[in-house]
């Protein structure tokens, strides 16, 4: 008797109707927090409940999943959403960018470009912009409600007074189609110019937060800045030491307990498929030796 | 009188079809102006077109209020098998509507008279389902806005005629508004609260 007594994709049919009409809502006022009946899921918060159960209402048995957890498909957190969609509801799953039709990220968004017909799920730990700067829900829904926006900007001047550039690397706010002003999951800056008139529709949901919240695709999607204080993108200055690649986002790989270090594309799917099509960096195994024994 | 035993079926596979109904639902809103299709297919009641019945059976629960037009509630079939196959309850006041559906939309009542949410609460507007006569043929109607790639037209034929220029309160309420999906037959369109008339309606 041990059938497995789960629906597809784990989530009972009157969850996933309330996830979808909160999911609709999301997209058709851009960048507003939908508040929902986020259910308990069978792991802890923090590992990506909010972005799961959304993955969970849009999956159908057609859909190729792919789970990157920080840019990498490997992580422990990747590999067990990824199995726990391949167990409940029986889907296709794939680790290249370009193959799959839904992608949960974790903390980056891929460096190949989204297409058109693909969604990206962020897993959202906080989604409030204003909760840092104002704890109180009352104060910040009447912020949102207003359009007041002016202590993310003192926030950020704060950032310029006391450091001399904005300093804020991570969870940069953004804000969507001219209104709301939208906290994009902890991504590094880097990738904030990517969610701008991207093809892909990008959906957020934070399961411990009860919010879920969207960017449709092709919608303005701009870094808080000033214009003596331009928002400026940051990576490491060095190319990646397995792909060689200069333009993607990059892990410090601390190598030995003298100083070494080397950096590694975060993508990992990106850094594969460059190597696969033979470029190199200072760190990679000499293709000749890999041969020699295949 | 009709009896449970006599009323359209639902969905075959509840589960399946409302996946990939919520999926082409879902895609309409993200691209607004775009022609989607719904491969579910269920019974339909009375005058209900078989998207609006595959909507209702993947959106509609006890959580939603739902109001009738009067094309709708001309027999009480519809409401019968709303009530069976999803258990929303049907109100008579359009303004506390989760979803609106509109079988005559020549005499669609004034928008106001739905709810448009509040400035803190946005999401608590009604959805208007309207059928419509054709979506491939009719005036054409150039629309922008958030999911739409530059502009995007719309060959339709809509009633009310001046739908687009009703819609028009979206831009000075939002983010409070009106999010409207167009049926006929199998196919939707979904104009959203963000979406822009350019030219033409």
């Amino acid at each position: 008797m041990n059938a497995p007594a789960y629906n597809f994709a784990y989530l009972d049919e009157q969850t996933k109707r309330m996830i979808r009409r909160a999911i609709l809502k999301a997209i058709a006022i851009p960048g507003y927090q939908v508040p929902f009946a986020s259910r308990e899921m069978p792991m802890p918060y923090g590992w990506g409940t909010g972005g799961v159960q959304v993955t969970a209402a849009i999956l159908g048995p057609d859909d190729v999943l792919k789970v990157i957890d920080q840019g990498s498909d490997d992580t422990t957190n990747a590999i067990s959403i990824r199995k726990f969609f391949g167990k409940t509801a029986g889907v296709a799953t794939t680790t290249a960018t370009a193959d799959a039709t839904v992608i949960q990220t974790r903390h980056r968004i891929p460096e190949a470009p989204l297409h058109a017909g693909q969604v990206l799920v962020y897993q959202v730990p906080i989604p409030e912009p204003l909760r840092f700067l104002e704890p109180r829900e009352t104060e910040t829904r009447r912020m949102h409600a207003l359009g007041e926006y002016g202590l993310m900007h003192v926030k950020l001047y704060e950032d310029i007074a006391r450091f001399g550039h904005i300093a804020t690397s991570y969870a940069y706010p953004v804000k969507v189609n001219a209104r709301y002003v939208m906290d994009p999951s902890p991504t590094p800056k880097f990738d904030n110019p990517k969610m701008d008139n991207c093809p892909a529709l990008q959906l957020f949901g934070a399961g411990r937060e009860k919010r879920i919240y969207a960017i449709p695709p092709h919608t303005d999607v701009v870094s808080l800045d000033f214009e003596d204080h331009p928002f400026t993108r940051y990576r490491f200055d060095a190319p990646c030491a397995l792909c060689g690649a200069g333009d993607s986002y990059l892990d410090e790989i601390v190598t030995d307990d003298k100083g070494g270090r080397m950096f590694v594309c975060s993508d990992t799917d990106y850094c594969e498929s460059r190597q696969q099509a033979g470029h190199r960096g200072s760190e990679s195994a000499a293709p000749h030796k890999e041969r020699a024994h295949g | 009188m009709t009896t449970v035993a006599e009323l359209p079926a639902g969905f075959a596979d509840k589960v399946l079809s409302a996946q990939s109904t919520f999926r082409s639902v879902m895609d309409a809103m993200a691209r607004p102006g775009s022609i989607q299709r719904i491969a579910s297919m269920a019974g339909t009641p009375d005058t209900m077109m078989r998207g609006t019945a595959a909507i209702a059976l993947t959106l509609f629960d006890h959580d939603t209020p739902v109001w009738l037009d009067g094309r709708m509630s001309a027999t009480a079939n519809i409401a019968k098998w709303l009530k069976f196959h999803t258990s929303a309850p049907i109100v008579a006041d359009s303004s506390i509507a989760g979803f609106a559906l509109v079988g005559d939309p020549q005499s669609l009542p004034a928008l106001d008279r739905f709810a448009f949410g509040s400035n803190e609460y946005p999401d608590r507007s009604t959805t208007l389902i309207l059928q419509v006569e054709s979506l491939t043929d009719g005036p054409t109607t150039e629309l922008r806005g958030p999911g739409i790639d530059g502009t995007v037209t719309l060959r339709a034929s809509i009633q009310p005629q001046d739908l687009f220029e009703r819609l028009v309160i979206n831009a000075a309420l939002f983010p409070r508004g009106i999010d409207v999906v167009l049926v006929h037959d199998d196919a939707i369109v979904a104009i959203p609260r963000t979406t822009r008339l350019v030219r033409g309606g």
